[in-house]
């Protein structure tokens, strides 16, 4: 009888401690996010892209196009301090740009 | 107002200004200095380390000047942050991140400004007040900055915040009070996008 019911115990513990470590969330990536506005220039936002990140002109030019026709794009992707690095200095161009928790 | 940059021989970019135009681009240079604002004083070579590290503390809130709030913008939330995303939590993480990074990022815009100013005063203007204004080393980037920080503290001035309003203003009748500042401002465009093709 003894070891019939260890069995379940055991299970629901395994349960509630994958619970516990899915809140704090801490594998998921930040990103970070230039948006769009109607000053910056496409030829200078690609430079950005290039200069700073060391993106090829075509990636970089891809993300300009999604910066300008979706409104935003994810231009890096790491931990969350990488992220307030990518940060600053797009703000350090100009840029505006935010970083969250990348939840998609 | 139709001077554009040219890739310089040896490297580097080169411009040739009319003395309208050398003065209207100092004069905004110190305008966007002036509303840059002046950096941390130099500490006192006594002063207690503690202190001198606690007063290099940036501000934690955004600038009220909208010109200001668009070259100094909050890190955290903005659109894409997501619906679940916790208004307090984002104000908490942008107030850090503003005091650890505003103070360096006002240095270095207020530095292109500088180098502006320091290259149109170190130019030899001719007769006419005309002059040939060539950028080497660190300067084209420096410009590079600079203008763009122009265009975005006029744009902000000019209430420009969608594409189409920008538009309609480029259309502005001859006698609204707005138009000489729309001009200097394609002006800068064209200047920023010709410094570009030069790197």
């Amino acid at each position: 009888m003894g070891q019939v019911s260890v069995a379940p115990i055991e299970i629901e513990r395994t349960e509630s401690a994958e619970e516990t470590f899915a809140v704090p969330e801490p594998d998921v990536p930040w990103v970070t996010l230039v948006h769009n506005d109607p000053v910056n220039l496409m030829s200078y936002v690609t430079y950005v892209f290039q200069a700073y990140f060391g993106y090829p002109k075509d990636k970089a030019t891809r993300l300009m196009m999604d910066v300008h026709h979706k409104g935003r794009a994810v231009v890096s992707s790491g931990t969350r301090e990488e992220m307030e690095r990518d940060v600053q200095a797009m703000h350090g161009y100009g840029l505006w740009a935010t970083l969250s928790q990348d939840r998609f | 107002m139709g001077g554009v940059f040219e890739t310089r021989a040896g490297g580097g970019a080169t411009v040739a200004l009319d003395g309208i135009e050398i003065s209207i681009l100092r004069s905004l240079a110190v305008q966007l200095l002036e509303l840059i604002g002046p950096g941390e004083p130099e500490p006192e070579a006594d002063a207690d380390p503690l202190a001198v590290l606690f007063a290099s503390d940036g501000p934690t809130e955004p600038p009220s000047d909208p010109a200001l709030a668009r070259l100094f913008p909050d890190a955290y939330g903005g659109p894409g942050a997501g619906p679940e995303a916790d208004p307090e939590e984002l104000r908490a993480r942008s107030a850090e991140f503003r005091r650890f990074t505003e103070n360096d990022l006002r240095t270095r815009k207020r530095e292109d400004a500088l180098a502006v100013v320091r290259s149109l005063d170190g130019l030899a203007p001719d007769g006419e007040g005309a002059a040939l204004l060539e950028l080497t080393g660190e300067l084209p980037l420096r410009w590079l900055g600079a203008l763009n920080d122009l265009r975005l503290t006029i744009a902000a001035r000019l209430d420009i915040t969608e594409d189409d309003e920008s538009a309609a203003l480029f259309r502005l009748p001859d006698d609204d009070p707005r138009k000489p500042m729309v001009m200097a401002y394609l002006w800068l465009g064209g200047l920023q996008e010709t410094l570009i093709e030069t790197l």
